[in-house]
């Protein structure tokens, strides 16, 4: 039987010490009306091995083609110490360090992990991760309007160039208490500092911004960042990790910095994976740190005074503050945050600084070849990792045939932002080569030339 | 064992493999936007950082190095076959974003997952999004709460929770802008029905039930809580945490409830990571099929699509950025394959034995059970009040002293309405030979408790570290490692 | 045994109340409670100025295994607050009637205080709650 390890005899021997006949009396206390004999659509148990190969034709079947999709998620490549090491069984089937004396390496890791975000974000503290981009994002708003002491609203003014699909998310998660975003329009893909004068003295717990933008694009954050300060307003950083290696951290924006920077730990380390698991950021300064969701690990020192971890500010959880924690929020994302405590060790700065570099010049390759194309146009000079272009047609038949190619061209814009209708995000990491990007060019030009002339 | 910070390893210069330097210049942007000091990170070779977690990992139980009897967390053997098939390229490869035509071999699985999902559960649909089981509570509650607004019935803003629930159901029915509601436990473990009656009206939105509960054994009531619940116009939430305890026996859906969390980090056997990543899809009947998050897959002909927004206009929304913890989905699916229809049912057969196994053991051993006339579900409660009255040493200590048995402690004070409890889980993947072993360690523990209390109340000696000072940690806050000190 | 002076008011959430020379009224956690709680590593309290009805929750006491509301049982706007409280959380448990006071409330209607139980009083909800 598959990883039941019982024989036949120790099984009778079992049942004789608990002083019943068979396994169906222990489930006596079941009303009979609901007990089943057993489960229907479900199909009967494989070996290892017909497991094997079902699953590797299944995922063989997504194999093949070369992406330019970034869109919140990006395919770096990743050293094979990363995943060697986290896969360890005593990472992989840890519970959560609640018995830390047991559990000191995933806590010393975690704290690692907690002073490298606090480093490359220029913020105080972190915490030991929440589910996703998204979540963070709406954990960080849900954070500031209980800490911001100076007003009571609960609103966030937010910027459009925040993913929509973090701020899709964060209405689904803050609409049961009443929280709203309120967004600040885009004017060539940033937000018009000037226009924010419409919005001084109205009452909101924040700020948000995300730099790089979705778009790619870089907002004012220092004015930004001051603005929200002016304003009684906490300012949120959703920033890409990767990106915080060469571009100016959200600890340094503006006269005092962001209050809160949170985003997406993908990039470290973590495979693109359909999506997941990722996990998600939060860091803030220290003073906000009581009002800050999920698990924080400190140093502390034990009976003999020898230095150690542990889990501490614990009565913000559910665990022990039930009604009134910071957040329903209990299991994380820890295996992940191994992987990316693994793979910032091994990058360094240098590292990070090397792959951003590269991302962005490949990027600009790329940018630089699709908008010489005939039908094809830039619509952003300034922008980190990721480009837009406008197409002269429509973009879903061009994406198809360019997947039909073996191509994944981009991420349409149109339904997110409808100002950039047939507008396309494209973003080339350093996973992708001279060849590559110059065959999509090439591809593509084949493409718009053959439907002109058809 | 004593390993140094990874930052107390570092030299400035030093470096491992990655991109050459010649393949980049700076970035082309205007210099406001950039960066000008460097993140202090440490600077280490490959051997360094590959020594330096290897040995972290060394001070870690796991369920590869140790039994791990925590209760209501279900700490089963992960097949690491499973980790391997999720790790194939195909699938780490796969963009999220990438179209649905190219996407069919994962989207196939992700499908076939909903479906067995549905029918260990017996519920109508299922959403795989929420990542964990705080966020499957979140979809399930937000869900009645948009059922109860879709049919005008605004003033069910109330959530009814018993005293021995897991922390995660008051804080989520808060985050979902409810009231929360307590309602006690009887004598012998099953709900008041009485007190319920008096709980339940019109401003219920609904019930978070654990069942078998938190206290390790099964609600037999359950069909009357079901129909007092509903006749006030309530729906039932099934919070899957114990779910380990009846697959394959018996089915949430036909209980009564209207909507279920699973918890496939628990019951799927999917990693728990040091922490996570869970999963915590959600089931849910007809009637609050509308509801369900997205995205969701579907299938036209023998074709695989997400079905989102535009398919689903009720939908409470998107949980996450794109569509959970996939790899962690793929997991469970591989298990699920592997174990079929008859390997369900032997979990919770097996499950249940060892169970009831170790507790009689432990029983007539002279320690005590918060529900000795109950049967066990999965797990049970040993409460050790009486030995603290007698002897000082509490569960605390009890839970320490097993770590040098070289056993990982069980969860203690939880459920919070038993005093000095630990709440035992062995799961069905333990052999006969390891639950000795425990039951010997238990034993040991309590005669040394009586003969020399002070020395269990040392215990752990031989972790790598001992026991560490809590208020320290919360008074002088350190969570960082200190730039300055950082070479 | 627990401390409960003679010359406090007293709540049955074991809070303490003193009225001040200069009409305010200082209200802080009982002997009992912070015994209860344990060593104590942060003290939540309210911004100076702010107004509070009676029975709202003024201020959490926080150890390293539970946080507890404190509750003001009188209605009227806080005076001051123990600012050394933010540093050292720990003089609740050393001092929970003196240098561990929370905050001093003007009371609307100070004859409310007479409502509550006096230390012998309280000392007889304590007995009878530890049976």
């Amino acid at each position: 039987m598959p990883y039941i390890p019982h024989t036949d005899e120790e099984v009778q021997e079992m049942l004789a010490a608990i002083g019943a006949v068979s396994i169906d009396d222990l489930f006596d206390e079941i009303p009979d009306a609901l007990r089943i004999d057993g489960l229907d659509r479900v199909p009967v148990g494989l070996e290892e091995s017909a497991v094997s190969r079902l699953m590797q034709s299944r995922a063989a079947t997504d194999t093949g083609s070369v992406s330019f999709i970034g869109a919140g998620a990006y395919e770096h490549y990743i050293p094979a110490a990363v995943w060697d090491v986290a896969t360890r069984g005593e990472y992989y089937s840890a519970y959560t360090p609640y018995q830390a004396e047991a559990s000191q390496g995933s806590l010393q890791l975690i704290y690692e992990y907690q002073s490298m975000m606090a480093a490359l974000s220029g913020l105080d503290v972190s915490n030991a991760s929440l589910y996703d981009g998204a979540t963070a994002f709406a954990e960080a708003c849900l954070m500031a309007v209980r800490a911001n002491r100076k007003t009571k609203s609960r609103r966030v003014l937010t910027t459009r160039g925040v993913s929509p699909l973090y701020r899709a998310v964060a209405n689904a998660i803050m609409a049961g208490q009443g929280i709203e975003l309120v967004e600040l329009p885009n004017r060539h893909g940033v937000v018009d500092i000037a226009a924010l004068a419409e919005h001084a003295g109205e009452d909101y717990a924040a700020v948000a911004v995300q730099q790089p933008s979705f778009l790619g694009t870089l907002d004012d954050v220092d004015a930004l960042c001051d603005w929200a300060s002016a304003n009684n307003s906490l300012l949120i950083g959703v920033c890409n990790p990767l990106s915080l290696a060469v571009l100016k951290p959200p600890g340094q924006w503006g006269t005092h910095g962001a209050d809160i920077a949170c985003g997406e730990g993908q990039p470290l380390g973590i495979p693109v994976s359909s999506g997941g698991p990722y996990f998600g950021y939060l860091v803030c300064r220290q003073p906000l740190v009581r009002q800050m969701p999920g698990r924080i690990v400190g140093r502390t020192v034990d009976l003999d005074g020898k230095p150690g971890f542990t889990l501490t500010l614990q009565a913000r959880e559910q665990h022990i503050r039930r009604s009134k924690a910071t957040s329903n929020i209990c299991t994380n994302q820890g295996l992940m945050v191994t992987a990316a405590t693994i793979y910032m060790a091994l990058l360094g700065a240098e590292g990070l600084r090397r792959n951003a570099q590269a991302c962005h010049h490949n990027t600009r390759r790329l940018a630089a070849g699709l908008s010489a194309l005939p039908g094809v146009e830039q619509v952003f000079d300034t922008y980190f990792h990721e480009a837009v272009l406008r197409f002269d047609r429509p973009l879903e038949p061009v994406l198809d045939a360019l997947a039909d190619a073996g191509i994944f061209g981009g991420y349409p814009l149109g339904d997110a932002y409808p100002e950039l209708g047939q507008c396309l995000l494209v973003c080339a990491t350093e996973m992708r080569t001279a060849d590559e990007i110059d065959a999509y060019v090439e591809t593509l030009g084949r493409l718009l030339s053959d439907s002109r002339a058809a | 064992m004593h390993e140094p910070l990874i930052f107390e390893h570092s030299q400035p210069g030093r470096r491992a493999p990655g991109l050459s330097e010649a393949r980049q210049s700076a970035l082309n942007l205007p210099a406001a936007f950039l960066r000008g000091d460097v993140p202090a990170l440490p600077e280490v070779s490959e051997l360094q950082a590959v020594r330096h977690y290897t040995r972290l990992s060394q001070l870690n139980f796991s369920i590869d190095t140790h039994f791990y009897p925590l209760g209501s967390c279900t700490m089963k053997y992960n097949p690491k076959v499973c980790n391997q098939l999720a790790m194939l390229p195909g699938f780490t490869g796969r963009h999220p974003l990438g179209p649905a035509s190219h996407g069919q071999g994962f989207l196939s699985c992700m499908y076939e997952l909903q479906e067995m999902l549905a029918a260990v559960t017996g519920m109508a649909e299922v959403s795989l999004t929420p990542m964990a089981g705080a966020q499957g509570e979140f979809a399930g509650v937000a869900m009645i709460m948009a059922y109860h607004r879709a049919r005008g019935d605004d003033a069910r803003r109330e959530i009814i929770v018993p005293d021995a629930a897991h922390g995660t159901n008051p804080a989520t029915a808060i985050m979902c802008g409810c009231e929360v509601r307590e309602l006690a436990t009887g004598p012998d473990g099953d709900i008041d029905l009485e007190a319920l009656r008096q709980a339940v009206g019109p401003q219920t939105a609904g019930i978070m039930l654990t069942n078998p509960s938190t206290l390790g054994v099964f609600e037999r009531q359950i069909q009357e809580v079901a129909r007092i619940v509903h006749e006030a116009g309530g729906l039932l939430y099934y919070d899957g945490a114990n779910l380990n305890a009846i697959l394959g026996r018996a089915l949430p859906g036909a209980m009564g409830f209207d909507v279920i969390h699973m918890n496939l980090h628990k019951t799927f056997s999917t990693p728990h990571g040091g922490g996570g990543p869970g999963s915590g899809a959600v089931g849910v009947n007809q009637r609050l099929a509308p509801f369900l998050p997205v995205p969701v897959v579907g299938k036209e002909g023998d074709k695989y699509r997400w079905l989102t927004e535009t398919d689903r206009p009720q939908s409470i929304g998107r949980l996450s950025a794109f569509m959970g913890n996939a790899g962690i989905l793929l997991r469970a699916y591989i298990y699920m394959r592997l174990l079929g229809a008859e390997g369900m049912r032997r979990v919770a057969d097996f499950a249940t034995l060892n169970a009831n196994y170790l507790m009689a053991r432990l029983a007539s051993a002279g320690f005590q059970l918060a529900y000795p006339r109950r049967r066990a579900s999965h797990e049970f409660i040993v409460s050790v009040k009486d030995l603290t009255r007698e002897t000082g040493v509490t569960a605390m200590d009890f839970a320490k002293a097993l770590l040098d048995e070289g056993f990982h402690a069980p969860t203690t004070y939880f459920p919070l309405l038993v005093p000095e409890c630990l709440l035992i889980e062995p799961t069905e993947t333990e052999s006969r030979q390891d639950l000795d072993a425990f039951v010997d360690a238990m034993v040991a523990i309590r005669q040394r408790a009586f003969q020399d209390p002070e020395a269990v109340k040392a215990a752990p000696l031989t972790m790598p570290v001992r026991r560490l000072d809590d208020v320290r940690a919360a008074r002088q806050l350190d969570l960082a490692w200190p730039v300055e000190q950082s070479a | 045994m627990s401390e409960t002076p003679d010359n406090l008011k007293y709540t049955s959430d074991h809070e303490w109340l003193r009225l001040e020379d200069d009409g305010t009224v200082s209200l802080g956690v009982t002997d009992h409670a912070q015994q209860a709680l344990g060593d104590l590593v942060f003290v939540e309290l309210p911004e100076s100025g702010s107004q509070f009805t009676a029975g709202d929750a003024c201020a959490v006491v926080e150890s390293v295994k539970a946080a507890s509301d404190v509750y003001c049982p009188l209605s009227g706007r806080v005076a001051a607050v123990n600012e050394r409280l933010q540093d050292e959380p720990e003089l609740v448990n050393a001092s929970p009637y003196d240098d561990g006071w929370l905050v001093r409330v003007e009371p609307d209607e100070p004859a409310a205080l007479e409502e509550l139980m006096g230390a012998e009083a309280y000392g007889q909800f304590l007995a009878e709650s530890e049976d």
